[in-house]
């Protein structure tokens, strides 16, 4: 456009140009400005659109997972079967039936039948509420599978099932710490039932396939018949020495699977909320204690298979062995010259230290880590305690360990190293689940020489025959064992009046098939005038389990010329 | 019916209002109480109040939001402009008592209780403030003496700083890219439009290096592992638990445990309890407003009106936006209320408003001739040569 600065002049000219807002900026240019931003809105409501779409597409398969899940909640556990296939834990699946009442189209019919098969329903009730034009209404809960197949063979529309599953222990307690328990949404929280989860239960479940009902039933290590046999010799023997608590084991010398375990006081695991108490803790794999004189079985094994010390070595036991300030001293005290045989049977504090330290501390750790004893021991069950060891090794900790004090163990651990010390010196990791012979033999390995370890029987069966073991013998069973009786520690300080006892013992001694393992916590004279020691409680209760046990266990009895010692010659 | 030849205001305002665009508020505001069913009684319930006190509230607030609507889309351009006026005033006071008697809440002031009420002045300067920079940015065209973009800058420098001190970042940056918009589609040059997004980077960079709670925020947007993603996670729970067609009405459960459901996060809830496909009803309801706001922009010949309408529905558009954004995790997490949809007095009113000045706004006004233009000049004498 010329705009003319001249002076005016009569000549004009008109010049038609398009209509622009009367603006520095162009209307078209806005409006393209307007299209970039609605371009740009519809990119992003797009993206919106999109995402959600993304997420309703990836719940689709997330959907059935959950439902899958909430259906198995209540279903999937494999049942848990001892080694003779007794049923340990099932779940048991009851029908609910319920109705939609807006869907029944004939509520006389649907009446009819459903009093016809469940006489005990209330005709009116039931009436009014198929009438009542709910969404949801429950009839019945829990009906037998044959009351369940015959209302569905009714054919009512309208009516229908839902499957309520349960956690159902038949034995109660009697395994409780074996097979441990589940939640409210059926998840294993503790002992095998745990285990399963987490080994594979728990993964099957999160992808929808626990909702078979036909999973493979899991089977364990355990006899439930022997396990009913410890547990109820260990309540009789609490009862009958009043004692605060107690454990026994009963384990495969020769696989090392677990055959029983009880420990006491136990809870029903058809009962979650008991096992909150602190005191029914597993305390056979759970607690650690010190162990007492049953520990001497090790140290003269020890002492034996390094060489230092033979069979038919003496010490001398006549005085106390003053160390650190602490004197050690024998309880039942002979006050001579003890053969290592003597020393065992006769449980010598003194003798045993003495021995330890013809071997020297460090062959104790050695030989001690080598049995398992100075690290946690895993098995299946969750609840597996870590020894509690001296906070230094040195020479005195090494002599108090020699006969089980200082050092605390949980009783699974002293069971498994005593049955590594008689099986003729193979250690096996215990197990409750079944464990076939090449596993044996890929999982074994060697602690003690095979002589060694028939010295060990040897010793066992002497200490039965003529030592503080005699009440736990069984005629024809040749049982062998050690006793321990282990002061216990309150606020620091050994007091003398509260013990732990324990027997560890093994049967039949010439070619031992189970360790049994008893501890009772606690426990008073049976009446006034005698002891508590570990010989009068721990030792009978052993040889009470043995008694009815082994025959369940398929261990024949051998009666040859009186009750006479294994003939071992040295 | 209201004939044509009624001249009254009603009936003028019956045949030029967009009749789409008035069915598209009222929907949200009726599904703003209907969906509150399911959002707000957990909360209720979680605060100790009356299972349907916030349904009952968002409904009682309904009626005076509705004839705010109303009442501003009976406004004329000009009226607009001089409500918008009234309007930041008073906002801008309340802003600024705000800081001195406020509530405070979560570590901020922005609520003052007047008369009763606890109000978010915040919420009423937004619209206010757009309106004022169209006819700022549209003077300083018609005219070239008046300063109409330094009066821009001046007053969101002024709204910004309000807003910081409370502090409330999320609606800086939602006044900030509403004003930038605006410059944007008032036709501003590439060149500046490139500088002003170097320095909204740089801005944005900035907040991140030196405000923790900005970078918090981004880095557990970037890593959720970094830090505590719970409300995100639990709201992409929600859709996921909801599936195509929800779990129904009132069958929610994954709302129970989610903090903010009946404002914040309420798209959550609408995608736990009726679906995917009612939030896509509600996502396309959002689009249609907005696209059909800026397709009335791009046709308005009068400069002010036009970027009246546009900055009002890049407002609101935006605010939607970055709810919805946040709520499907595809932004990082900011509080910013679902326009209408959202449980809160505040926000539904000033929503209200900005729905009526965008209907005043958009109704069919007789346009200015379309004839060309005739510049008359006079021949300079050398050409006739």
């Amino acid at each position: 456009m010329t705009l003319v600065t001249e002076p005016a002049s009569f000549l004009q000219v008109r010049r038609a140009h398009p209509r622009t807002a009367r603006g520095s900026v162009s209307a078209s240019a806005v409006k393209s400005r307007v299209y970039v931003a609605m371009l740009a809105f519809a990119c992003v409501y797009v993206a919106i659109a999109g995402r959600l779409v993304l997420l309703a597409e990836t719940e689709a398969s997330a959907s059935t997972a959950w439902i899958s899940a909430q259906d198995s909640v209540s279903a999937s556990r494999p049942d848990l079967l001892d080694r003779n296939g007794e049923i340990l834990a099932t779940d048991i699946k009851t029908s609910s039936l319920y109705a939609e009442p807006r869907r029944i189209l004939d509520v006389d019919e649907a009446v009819e039948g459903l009093t016809r098969i469940l006489p005990d329903l209330n005709e009116k009730v039931v009436r009014h509420r198929l009438e009542s034009g709910a969404g949801f209404v429950w009839l019945k809960r829990e009906l037998t599978p044959q009351k369940a197949e015959q209302v569905h063979n009714l054919g009512l529309p309208g009516i229908g099932f839902l499957s309520e599953n349960q956690r159902f222990y038949p034995g109660g307690p009697t395994a409780g710490h074996i097979v441990g328990s589940t939640n409210v949404d059926n998840q294993g929280i503790s002992g095998i039932e745990k285990y399963i989860d987490d080994e594979w239960l728990s993964e099957l479940q999160a992808l929808g396939f626990a909702s078979d009902r036909s999973i493979e039933p899991v089977r364990l290590s355990v006899d439930l018949r022997v396990q009913h046999v410890v547990r109820d010799e260990l309540v009789k023997a609490m009862e009958r020495y009043k004692a605060i608590a107690a454990a026994g084991i009963v384990l495969d010398a020769k696989t090392g699977e677990v055959v029983a375990m009880s420990s006491l006081p136990d809870y029903d695991p058809n009962d979650r909320s008991q096992a909150l108490e602190k005191s029914r803790l597993n305390r056979a794999t759970g607690g650690v204690f010190e162990m007492g004189s049953v520990f001497k079985s090790f140290t003269v094994a020890m002492a034996l298979d390094s060489g230092a010390v033979s069979i038919n070595d003496s010490f001398d036991a006549t005085r106390p062995i003053r160390a650190a300030g602490r004197t050690i001293t024998d309880f039942h005290g002979k006050n001579r010259i003890l053969s290592v045989p003597e020393i065992f049977i006769y449980s010598s504090n003194i003798g045993t230290a003495k021995m330890m330290l013809a071997t020297g501390v460090a062959r104790q750790k050695e030989f001690l880590t080598r049995l398992h004893l100075t690290e946690r021991l895993k098995t299946e069950l969750p609840e597996n305690a870590a020894p509690l060891l001296p906070p230094k090794w040195n020479e005195l900790a090494a002599m108090t360990i020699s006969f089980g004090h200082g050092i605390s163990v949980t009783p699974m651990q002293t069971a498994v190293a005593a049955a590594a010390i008689l099986n003729g010196g193979t250690l096996l990791p215990p197990t409750f689940l079944p464990r076939s012979q090449e596993e044996v033999k890929t999982l074994g390995t060697q602690v003690v020489s095979p002589d060694v370890s028939r010295m060990m029987r040897y010793l066992f069966r002497l200490n039965v025959l003529s030592g503080s073991g005699r009440r736990a013998d069984v005629p024809g069973y040749t049982v062998g064992g050690k006793t321990g009786t282990a002061e216990k520690i309150e606020n620091g300080r050994y007091v003398s009046n509260k013990r732990r006892n324990s027997f560890l013992s093994a049967f039949p001694m010439d070619d031992p098939r189970y360790v049994v393992l008893v501890v009772v916590d606690e426990p008073k004279p049976e009446h006034d005038g005698i002891g508590a020691t570990a010989g009068l409680n721990a030792a009978p209760t052993v040889g009470a389990i043995i008694r009815r046990s082994a025959p369940m266990l398929g261990v024949m009895p051998r009666f040859g010329k009186g009750d006479e010692p294994i003939e071992i010659s040295y | 019916m209201v004939s044509r030849a009624d001249r009254s205001r009603f009936a003028e305002w019956l045949w030029t209002v967009d009749h789409y665009l008035l069915a598209a508020f009222g929907l949200l505001m009726v599904g703003g109480v209907v969906l509150s069913f399911a959002a707000s009684p957990p909360v209720a319930e979680r605060i100790g109040v009356e299972t349907f006190f916030f349904v009952k509230r968002q409904a009682i607030f309904l009626i005076p939001a509705i004839a705010i609507m109303l009442a501003a889309s009976l406004m004329s351009p000009r009226l607009v402009r001089r409500a918008a006026l009234i309007l930041f005033v008073i906002s801008l006071i309340l802003m600024v008592a705000t800081l001195f008697a406020g509530l405070e809440a979560k570590g901020a002031r922005r609520w003052i209780y007047i008369a009763g009420f606890s109000i978010q002045p915040s919420e009423f300067l937004k619209p206010a403030f757009v309106v004022l920079i169209a006819f700022l940015l549209s003077e300083s065209g018609r005219r070239r003496e008046v300063p109409g973009v330094l009066f821009a800058f001046v007053l969101f420098a002024v709204c910004a700083v309000l807003l910081i001190a409370q502090p409330d970042f999320g609606q800086t940056m939602l006044l900030g890219l509403v004003w930038a918009g605006m410059f944007f589609l008032n036709g501003i040059s590439w060149l500046i439009i490139m500088a002003l997004g170097v320095i909204g980077v740089l801005g944005l960079m900035a907040a991140y290096a030196f405000l923790p709670h900005v970078t918090n925020r981004v880095d557990r947007f970037l890593d959720p592992s970094s830090g505590d993603t719970f409300q995100v996670d639990t709201a992409m729970d929600s859709f996921l638990a909801g599936g195509w067609f929800g779990r129904g009405p009132g069958e929610g459960t994954v709302k129970r445990i989610l903090p903010d459901s009946h404002t914040d996060f309420i798209f959550a809830v609408v995608g736990e309890e009726f679906g995917v496909v009612i939030c896509l009803v509600l996502v396309s309801v959002f689009a249609f407003i907005v696209l059909r706001g800026l397709n009335h922009a791009s046709k308005d010949q009068d400069a002010f009106s036009r970027l009246a309408t546009a900055g009002l529905v890049v407002l609101f558009g935006l605010q939607a936006t970055i709810n919805l954004a946040v709520n499907l995790h595809l932004m990082p997490s900011k509080g910013m209320t679902l326009p209408f949809i959202s449980y809160g007095g505040s926000s539904l009113l000033s929503s209200a408003m900005t729905a009526g000045a965008i209907l005043a706004l958009t109704r069919k006004r007789p346009r200015p001739s379309r004839g060309d233009v005739v510049t008359v000049s006079r021949l300079s004498p050398s050409s006739l040569m």
